[in-house]
């Protein structure tokens, strides 16, 4: 491997991850504030990237607006369909065991996976990148990076960098002895998460295209990160996405004979040595 | 004769008729039970459909009977789940006691079918997935295949990249069962033209970061590169190979599933992709011209390979049927009017191998305004090899 493309690897090693701690710091903000296993957090996923696909025709016949208009939308709606879930369902679990909780986040990603192919259908459909940042630079000898790929990199950041400022805050004996209503609290956090994921989804959509099932695919990596990191750490879910991208990646080139199993076995060695992930919180 | 005698006449005619009735039904062939294991759920259910719609056109093209029996359905939704296969392919077998089974779309619930049919000696006509074992080493007297083994696109892409002058390439896939025998039928025919194949990429199913991958392809140079995705992994390559760049220096070969039913979500990013598949849009023959206005005007949708793979099924059974008078348990008679039939198939006329996989023309698309559009025949009369099918 030369130089350039080495460096070409640590890119994409570094977008990857940041995607999957987009995707898993909701899972483990729910996880850790909330002590709820939240199996539905891929859907959340899925329902952003349908979003992206299904809002545009809507959006740009009543606003006129454009991908950033969607995704103003889209995370409007998905504050509401958290705010909405976690007072319908998900403020029954809080006192529950962690089975009943499965249990009940399990049947909703079926219902999500019903819904989706009722209204949306299932077959696999496009999200155009938007015109502003569907460029490329040129990169080593035959390659280009397209400027979206940049894009969700930036968003990622931007939002990593925001969270683990603010994480230090959530501690949850603090927040109650302050006096601060529990419940609400709860119920925003839920939203939050809930809107961080369905974030990731819209943001990817275009790169990644919207097809049944792909919450899921998301989901089990989205454990690994938030296993690895600590339960309930922010900081540990970006070193533990990281550190997910660059196994990944290079796995994919260096041992493609064992790519799909590198990630469980990186969890696995981090386990034996920290038995509670690489932070654990609270 | 006058009218009353012509009204008496007629009544005697009538009550005879009546009379009669009974016994003749009693002397009238059972209905054929046919049992449906497809995929109604799930990814592919927009497929399971295609082949059911299209089995069920064939059938009702002859009035609803095939060799003289009628048809009669019996349906299961298989969730093109593997480890539910083999129980309900049981069903179907032990407890609807269906006399065919035709299924299915995913190669390992048709593997578990393949078993069963092979243990109870059930008729099993599989109308898609492409395991090469099928008709491989599973394969038996009353097995057979309706659509194509996976090595055939591999193969006929394997002969038409060397035909365009490509020495070197490189393989990616999934690394699984149906990603391997494709790649392996391309290497062996690229190869024994010549060519090279330098690197071959892959990723476990279904992952879809291919980055990395298209790195590597990028440091690698080959001349052309041959890929086999299917669905939303088919989609993202496609548009994550052309925003990497490499569209316009590196050509991108693959199996027709690449740009099968993904078209429109591929958009633009498809343009000009070359695959191999042993169907295409706009064929235009007279055979493929009519097949394709009967199941517009029965289903008011387009059909798609699955549909003809499903139709061609349906014939394949009419032709075993016909020979045996409506016997199914004569497998060898069954089996042997088929290795001699020509099926008069929207795709093109094709035969059965002694392993009973199709003999047919594997044609070479182009996509082009979000169609595959023929250019020519890849491989001609392409014959599964049938490793391992001792019969």
């Amino acid at each position: 491997m030369d130089l350039t493309t080495f460096l070409v690897q640590c890119l994409n090693a570094l977008q990857y991850g940041l995607l999957l701690f987009l995707v898993a710091s909701g899972l483990t903000l729910i996880f850790g504030i909330m002590g709820v296993i939240n199996l539905a957090h891929g859907s959340f996923y899925m329902i952003g990237a349908y979003m992206a696909y299904a809002l545009s025709p809507i959006v740009a016949a009543t606003f006129g607006g454009g991908f950033f208009a969607v995704l103003l939308v889209g995370l409007l709606l998905s504050v509401v369909l958290g705010y909405v879930l976690e007072w319908a369902f998900y403020s029954y679990l809080y006192e529950r065991e962690h089975l009943q909780q499965v249990l009940m986040t399990y049947g909703l990603i079926l219902v999500f996976e019903e819904l989706r192919s009722l209204l949306v259908g299932d077959d696999v459909y496009g999200v155009k990148v938007p015109a502003v940042l569907d460029g490329s630079l040129p990169l080593g000898e035959l390659m280009t990076y397209p400027v979206y790929r940049l894009f969700i990199s930036a968003v990622c950041l931007l939002l990593a960098l925001g969270m683990t400022i603010r994480a230090g805050s959530t501690n949850r004996e603090m927040v109650q002895s302050l006096g601060i209503d529990i419940k609400f609290l709860y119920r925003v956090v839920f939203a939050a998460g809930v809107a961080i994921a369905a974030l990731a989804g819209m943001v990817a959509a275009p790169v990644s295209s919207v097809y049944p099932g792909m919450g899921n695919q998301v989901l089990i990596i989205c454990f690994v990160v938030v296993v690895i990191g600590g339960i309930g750490s922010i900081k540990g879910a970006l070193i533990a996405a990281l550190l997910i991208g660059v196994v990944d990646t290079f796995g994919k080139v260096l041992l493609p004979q064992a790519s799909g199993v590198l990630v469980y076995l990186l969890m696995a060695a981090i386990l034996l040595w920290k038995p509670d992930g690489l932070f654990k919180a609270g | 004769m006058t009218r009353t005698k012509k009204f008496k006449l007629s009544f005697l005619v009538a009550a005879a008729a009546a009379l009669a009735l009974p016994s003749a039904m009693a002397q009238a062939p059972k209905k054929l039970k046919v049992g449906l294991m497809l995929p109604a759920t799930g990814t592919f259910a927009v497929l399971g459909t295609a082949v059911e719609n299209g089995f069920k056109l064939y059938v009702a093209e002859q009035g609803g009977k095939l060799g003289g029996r009628e048809i009669e359905y019996v349906k299961v939704d298989d969730e093109s789940d593997p480890s539910k296969a083999v129980d309900n392919v049981n069903k179907l077998i032990k407890r609807d006691n269906v006399d065919v089974l035709i299924g299915s779309v995913h190669s390992g619930v048709a593997m578990a079918m393949a078993k069963s049919a092979k243990d109870s000696g059930t008729l099993l006509i599989v109308p898609n997935a492409g395991a090469d074992a099928v008709t491989g080493p599973m394969c038996a007297v009353n097995i057979f295949r309706s659509s194509f083994s996976n090595w055939q696109p591999g193969y006929a892409m394997g002969q038409a990249m060397a035909a365009k002058g490509h020495k070197t390439a490189v393989t990616i896939t999934w690394k699984y069962a149906a990603g391997d025998e494709i790649a392996r039928g391309f290497k062996e025919a690229f190869e024994k033209a010549g060519g090279k194949v330098t690197k071959e990429l892959n990723l476990p199913f279904p992952n879809v970061e291919f980055q990395a991958l298209l790195t590597e392809i990028a440091a690698a140079k080959p001349d052309a590169v041959f890929s086999f995705f299917a669905g939303g992994g088919a989609v993202k390559f496609v548009k994550d190979y052309a925003g990497a760049g490499l569209k316009k220096s590196i050509p991108l070969y693959g199996a027709g599933f690449l740009t099968d039913g993904t078209l429109e979500a591929q958009g633009a990013d498809a343009d000009g992709v070359l695959t191999t598949l042993h169907y295409a849009d706009a064929l235009n023959t007279p055979r493929d011209n009519s097949f394709r206005l009967a199941y517009a005007k029965a289903y008011k949708m387009q059909p798609d390979v699955y549909a003809v793979q499903g139709y061609d099924a349906a014939q394949m059974l009419g032709i075993g049927l016909t020979a045996t008078k409506g016997d199914v348990s004569k497998k060898d008679e069954f089996a042997a009017a088929l290795r001699k039939a020509t099926i008069d198939s929207p795709r093109g006329a094709f035969t059965i191998s002694k392993a009973h996989n199709p003999v047919q023309d594997i044609y070479l698309r182009q996509v082009s305004g979000k169609e595959n559009k023929l250019v020519g025949v890849a491989s001609k009369s392409l014959l599964d090899p049938g490793r391992g099918c001792r019969m």
